[in-house]
């Protein structure tokens, strides 16, 4: 791509940079069994979660001490201080909080900023809203509304109180706490998230989300979704992520399960903005995150959507366990590489059941010193009769000193599977620029367009609203990047 | 509105025009012809805008105001054109939504209101009966998986929607069988108006058949070596552009 046009793109800052200046309660950094039962005393949990936590909590000991911390993937940084973070911080709020009016104006004044109303009224009809702010839930919109049909949107601490029979079935169904050094880092710390419940065939007739803020300094985010659709149910879920622009870099590490029983259907959808560091490549978030649904039921499908556009490093495998037979599963995933960022996100399909589909659709896009790793496992084991599998890797580069690699692994222990891979690289060209811009579109435009046409196969897999979001976002992380 | 003189350009150290002089007034169809690397196709760039060459000497004047120190994007907001020899492929963009880009980019820069998806797609089908494009083609992503004399269709259908004053047709013959280029000369000749001048750039004196021009050029080494009208491009239909060739480089001055 020419200078020129290079020029022509100035940066835009993080516009979600802000600091939100209210009381905080956090306990002290570190990490010990005192602090997980610390955690647990404050959310006043029963013995059998701080029993799971400390459980988890032994075994991540185990793996820190064998430095089990993973290393495989294509990033670099420091090694994290697991003792000098902070592991629970939250607004201080007067006790049981009732309804949306008595929460803090400055909680509500923030999520407006980012563009989120909490109060029912100035709410995108259609979309359910749980605020979680650094360790704890905020508020949950809609929840009356959707009760009626007998779906649960809670906090997920809201859930171990007054649903303790569905969390205890099925936390750690899915991503067990031995399952990775940071799936069991975040088992035993994990301070809220959101658990959704829908029952057997209700179609549940909203968008429910989750907005993730992190706010406090030193401080981990950890939070856990879990996601059950009962026989014959469908749901589609949205989260999207912010924090503040600081020079020290924090660690986001949740956990995301979803259960799927007989032809119940999760669609699940991420817009991922956590600060991604400055230019030089100081600060951002680290994102390691355990995803996974299981397609327990027959002719089950779960859907991940992903459009990763913030943190400095992303450590990001959604999957599927393709159990029940006829089962589908879809990952559509869009990662974006800028400045110094760094990326090494995938897939998993697990094809258990027969008759199992899946659909892989990854697009990466380096630029500036990004560096950017599509890594994904097809796994059809020998009773995946018929499993079927579709995988597409396609990466755009702009600029030469960016990068992208494509990690795909295949097991394939059934010879009636048909896998299909396919794989592209490919870069703006200075023809596509001028071409625009004989048109009269500007190279700004120009990029952000072509960008946007890569991404197409991806973006209409979200829902509306969310897709016009990712692809603004897409155009404001990518300018200054161009070469 | 177009006046070059001793325009002189490189690229990469090596010199393509050696000293271009035209002068084009509104309403008036201009061809240039010349053999293979004559450098047709590098004036037509380098009116564009195109970075890659380098302008060694001459200038430039677009209704007055100095074309080259314009960037592509603002001449094209000026309303100069090019249809490219060689339309690019626009993945995942419809031609549609990058037409609709483009028409509202030139609107904005003249202070009119954009058009809407609705408004747009109104104009859009007026023109299309124009060049007898295919309805179908204009929700697929841009020129990917046209036929040659569909992306051919598809630079003179963006032409009368950007309804330029000035525009440069490269080669939009090449490749093209003899009712595709009966449809495209229709469309062009559509677009022929007391307001708008063409350069229409061809190697071939055939599509001038259908697209009549007021003057004919031709170009060797980097010069416009002849000038003339219709008469002298069929003149060189019947005797190739080798006897000018042989005038040219044997030093003999050609008049016309």
């Amino acid at each position: 791509m020419s200078s020129q046009a290079l020029d022509l793109l100035t940066s835009q800052d993080y516009k979600w940079g802000f600091v939100t200046d209210i009381e905080q309660e956090a306990i002290p950094a570190g990490l010990n069994e005192d602090i997980i039962r610390l955690i647990a005393a404050k959310k006043n949990e029963p013995d059998w979660m701080v029993e799971w936590r400390l459980k988890a909590y032994r075994h991540w000991e185990k793996l820190e001490k064998s430095e089990a911390e993973p290393k495989w993937a294509n990033v670099h940084y420091p090694s994290i201080d697991y003792q000098n973070m902070v592991y629970y911080s939250a607004p201080k709020t007067k006790d049981g909080l009732k309804s949306l009016d008595e929460v803090d104006p400055k909680l509500l004044e923030t999520y407006e900023k980012l563009g989120i109303p909490l109060s029912e009224q100035k709410l995108l009809a259609g979309v359910a809203v749980d605020a979680v702010f650094d360790s704890v839930s905020v508020a949950t919109t809609f929840k009356a509304k959707l009760a009626e049909l007998g779906i649960i949107f809670c906090s997920f601490s809201e859930a171990v109180q007054e649903h303790p029979e569905l969390v205890r079935t099925y936390l750690g169904s899915v991503v067990p706490y031995s399952d990775n050094f940071f799936a069991a880092l975040n088992a035993a710390v994990f301070s809220d998230g959101s658990f959704c419940y829908v029952p057997k065939g209700v179609r549940c007739p909203m968008e429910l989300s989750t907005y993730f803020r992190i706010n406090a300094k030193n401080t981990g985010q950890f939070e856990r979704t879990l996601i059950i659709a009962e026989e014959g149910s469908y749901v589609s879920y949205l989260e999207g992520c912010t924090a503040p622009m600081r020079d020290e870099n924090q660690l986001h590490a949740a956990v995301v399960e979803l259960v799927a029983l007989d032809n119940a259907q999760i669609k699940y959808s991420t817009v991922q903005n956590w600060y991604p560091g400055d230019k030089e490549g100081k600060g951002g978030i680290y994102n390691f995150v355990t995803k996974r649904g299981k397609c327990l039921g027959k002719n089950s499908k779960i859907s991940w959507t992903q459009v990763e556009t913030g943190s400095a490093i992303t450590w990001k495998y959604p999957s599927c366990i393709l159990q029940g037979d006829n089962s589908i599963g879809e990952f559509y995933s869009v990662a974006l590489t800028n400045n110094y960022q760094q990326a090494d996100t995938g897939t998993k399909m697990i094809h258990i059941g027969k008759n199992t589909k899946s659909t892989i659709v990854s697009k990466g896009i380096s630029a500036g010193h990004g560096q950017n790793s599509y890594r994904g496992l097809v796994k059809i084991l020998k009773g995946a009769t018929g499993a079927r599998n579709y995988s597409q890797c396609d990466s755009l580069l702009m600029g030469d000193k960016c990068g992208a690699h494509t990690f795909p692994y295949l097991e394939v222990n059934n010879s009636t599977a048909t896998v299909e891979h396919e794989a592209s690289v490919s870069k703006i060209s200075d023809d596509q620029l001028f071409y625009c811009k004989q048109r009269g579109i500007s190279a700004e435009d120009a990029v952000s367009m072509i960008v946007s046409g890569f991404c197409k196969q991806v973006f209409r897999e979200l829902p509306m609203e969310f897709a016009v979001e990712a692809q603004k976002l897409l155009g404001v992380s990518l300018e200054g990047s161009v070469g | 509105m177009l006046y070059i003189r001793n325009l002189h350009v490189s690229a990469a150290g090596h010199e393509i025009l050696r000293g271009i002089d035209l002068t084009v007034n509104v309403g008036e169809v201009h061809a240039i012809m010349g053999p293979n690397g004559s450098g047709k196709s590098t004036l037509a760039q380098v009116l564009a805008g195109r970075e890659d060459y380098e302008i060694t000497a001459g200038e430039v004047l677009y209704e007055g105001k100095n074309l080259l120190a314009m960037a592509p994007e603002e001449r094209a907001h000026e309303g100069i054109f090019l249809a490219f020899q060689y339309p690019v492929e626009i993945p995942g963009v419809s031609t549609t939504y990058f037409l609709r880009a483009a028409v509202n980019a030139i609107r904005k820069h003249r202070g009119l209101d954009e058009l809407d998806a609705m408004d747009f797609l109104t104009v859009l089908r007026d023109k299309m009966r124009l060049v007898e494009m295919d309805q179908t083609l204009l929700s697929r992503p841009l020129n990917e998986g046209f036929s040659g004399g569909e992306k051919k269709r598809n630079e003179i259908l963006q032409m009368a929607v950007l309804d330029p004053k000035l525009a440069i047709l490269d080669e939009t013959d090449s490749g093209l069988d003899i009712d595709a280029l009966k449809v495209i000369a229709g469309g062009v000749n559509g677009l022929r108006s007391p307001e708008r001048a063409l350069i229409v750039i061809t190697h071939y004196q055939r599509l001038l058949n259908y697209i009549v021009p007021d003057f004919v050029h031709v170009l060797v080494d980097g010069r416009i070596v002849k000038s003339g009208d219709k008469q002298l491009a069929l003149e060189l239909e019947q005797k190739g552009y080798g006897w000018i060739e042989e005038q040219v480089r044997g030093g003999q001055p050609v008049n016309s």
